[in-house]
């Protein structure tokens, strides 16, 4: 049988992922280096690395057996068909709702508008989110700098990912609500899951052990 | 000049129309040969019978009004026009009734997935045959089917639909909480099924129990490792489970067939046996059936059921890719 295929995102996650590869008896020193490679043969696996948010992409098409991303990308993706199997708890960051410091544009839209006009990275969660809440919203989305949307009036509020703080303090803006947090997931095709049983469960052992270290 | 069609539906040109035909074929004769007869249903039904499936999946997702304003649906699946078609045409005869298709389903998609609004179902129904014979015979012609397919590496997922919801019953998760475990089960949400069952107010170790339930899938030894878990809650099922698997191996069927306690059709009508298919050369199901006693009765015939469906077009992509590999 051919290797097992893991996609490993790159990005805010990668380094992260990497730990808990190692920790787990796979080793990452070759994705460590400036190789431009995108794919690597290693401790009898294939490891790809694509972006967070193509990750959900490989696994539900069985590109790769399994994979990791956040929680995040999961449910901007909640359509497609991937297996949740694991917690791994790094990268923990919240999806929040935030607005600039000490204005009230958001409550004002609110009052006199009937909704709420808000850029996102994240229409689908937004979208939920609101409607959960039962508030109209208008949803801008953007690509990225989501955090200069509110300060040239696109938008009086974003909603956006959080790990410190610090790039929406940079931006006179602050939390208002905070909507979800999220983790980094070990995700898993739904038919490799089946087939491949043996081998995706020893390595959700190893991993569960790694990530709880 | 291109003349755009709807996203989700397409064009069949002859090399592939041949190939397709070919593979209807093959199918056919197995059913035939089985006993199963070929029936065909209109695509166009009255809405109130297709939302006898009621489950969410099955839901039509295309509806309308003809001119005299009766609500039609454009079929969504096959399984619940046979059964409509059974009990208002063989009411009076004797069952067993063996009956197969090979016809286009209807339902909504994703935009830019690629998925179809119009698709091709290939299987049988079986029924009024006993539950546990039914099932096993069911599965019989499955294997036969994907044999005659060229999918001799396909495996055929075998799971029961009561229980997690006996599971739940007997640990005390009822009602909205109970749905949104399923819902979890149901998408293979572990995260989220651990969380909610925490919630549930269930203990810690009962949760551990239900998830770890989710994850065995394999031989006969599953059935072991699953009564050591879940014990008496869990045994109707498991027991159902084994006595049908134990025919399989007393007729030389239950090599490709894996047990998997994890496995939850999200169409709502099946109760009991639940099936999946897949092949190792493509990522995605290729089709799945099960018992559906339940359906039976809302049509006003007390008689169990089972049966299965085929992605026509997703077998014949797995298909082009074992014959890839035979070949690299």
């Amino acid at each position: 049988m051919s290797a097992l295929k893991i996609a490993v995102p790159r990005g805010a996650l990668f380094g992260e992922t990497l730990d808990v590869l190692d920790a787990a008896g796979i080793d990452t020193a070759e994705l460590r280096g400036d190789s431009r490679s995108l794919i690597f043969e290693t401790s009898g696996m294939t490891l790809v690395t694509v972006r967070p948010s193509d990750v959900p992409t490989y696994v539900e098409a069985g590109a790769a057996d399994v994979g990791i991303t956040g929680k995040d990308v999961l449910l901007e993706q909640s359509d497609r068909v991937v297996y949740e199997l694991l917690d791994l708890g790094y990268g923990r960051c919240r999806m929040v709702l935030a607005a600039r410091t000490g204005n009230d544009r958001l409550a004002e839209g609110q009052r006199r508008l009937g909704r709420l006009r808000i850029a996102t990275k994240y229409p689908r969660i937004a979208e939920r989110y609101f409607e959960s809440t039962g508030r109209q919203v208008e949803l801008v989305e953007v690509k990225g700098s989501v955090e200069l949307a509110p300060l040239v009036g696109l938008g009086d509020g974003i909603v956006d990912l959080v790990a410190t703080g610090r790039t929406l303090e940079e931006n006179e803006l602050e939390v208002r609500e905070e909507i979800v947090e999220c983790t980094a997931r070990f995700v898993a095709n739904r038919v490799s899951h089946k087939l491949r049983a043996a081998e995706i469960d020893e390595l959700t052992a190893k991993l569960r052990e790694a990530s709880r270290r | 000049m291109i003349h755009p069609i709807p996203p989700g539906t397409r064009d069949v040109l002859p090399d592939e129309m041949r190939e397709l035909r070919k593979l209807k074929r093959a199918l056919l004769e197995v059913f035939e040969s089985r006993g199963y007869g070929e029936v065909a249903t209109p695509a166009i039904e009255y809405d109130e019978v297709m939302s006898q499936g009621d489950g969410r999946a099955a839901r039509s997702s295309y509806r309308f009004f003809d001119e005299s304003g009766e609500q039609l649906a454009l079929r969504s699946d096959m399984t619940v026009p046979i059964a409509r078609l059974v009990a208002g045409r063989y009411a009076d005869s004797e069952p067993p009734y063996r009956l197969c298709y090979l016809a286009g389903v209807y339902r909504a998609v994703r935009p830019q997935s690629g998925q179809l609004r119009e698709f091709e179902q290939a299987g049988v129904e079986l029924i009024g045959a006993a539950a546990g014979e039914g099932t096993v015979e069911v599965i019989e012609v499955l294997e036969a089917a994907l044999d005659a397919a060229g999918l001799g590496r396909a495996v055929i997922g075998l799971g029961d639909a009561d229980l997690y919801r006996q599971l739940l019953e007997e640990v005390g998760v009822e009602g909205e909480a109970r749905d949104s475990v399923l819902a979890s089960l149901a998408t293979h949400d572990l995260v989220g099924l651990e969380q909610k069952l925490s919630e549930a107010g269930i203990g810690g170790d009962r949760v551990e129990t239900c998830v770890a339930l989710t994850q065995l899938r394999g031989g006969k030894e599953v059935l072991e490792q699953a009564r050591g878990l879940g014990g008496e809650a869990v045994e109707r099922a498991i027991a159902r489970i084994g006595e049908t698997y134990e025919e399989l191996e007393r007729r030389g069927a239950a090599d490709r067939v894996q047990i998997d306690l994890g496995l939850l059709r999200d169409l709502g009508y099946y109760s009991g046996a639940i099936l999946e298919v897949y092949d190792p050369a493509l990522g995605y199901v290729l089709g799945g059936g099960g018992r559906y006693d339940g359906l039976m009765k809302r049509f006003g015939l007390d008689l169990s059921a089972a049966g299965f469906g085929l992605y026509l077009q997703r077998v014949h992509t797995a298909q082009l890719q074992e014959q890839g590999r035979g070949e690299s």
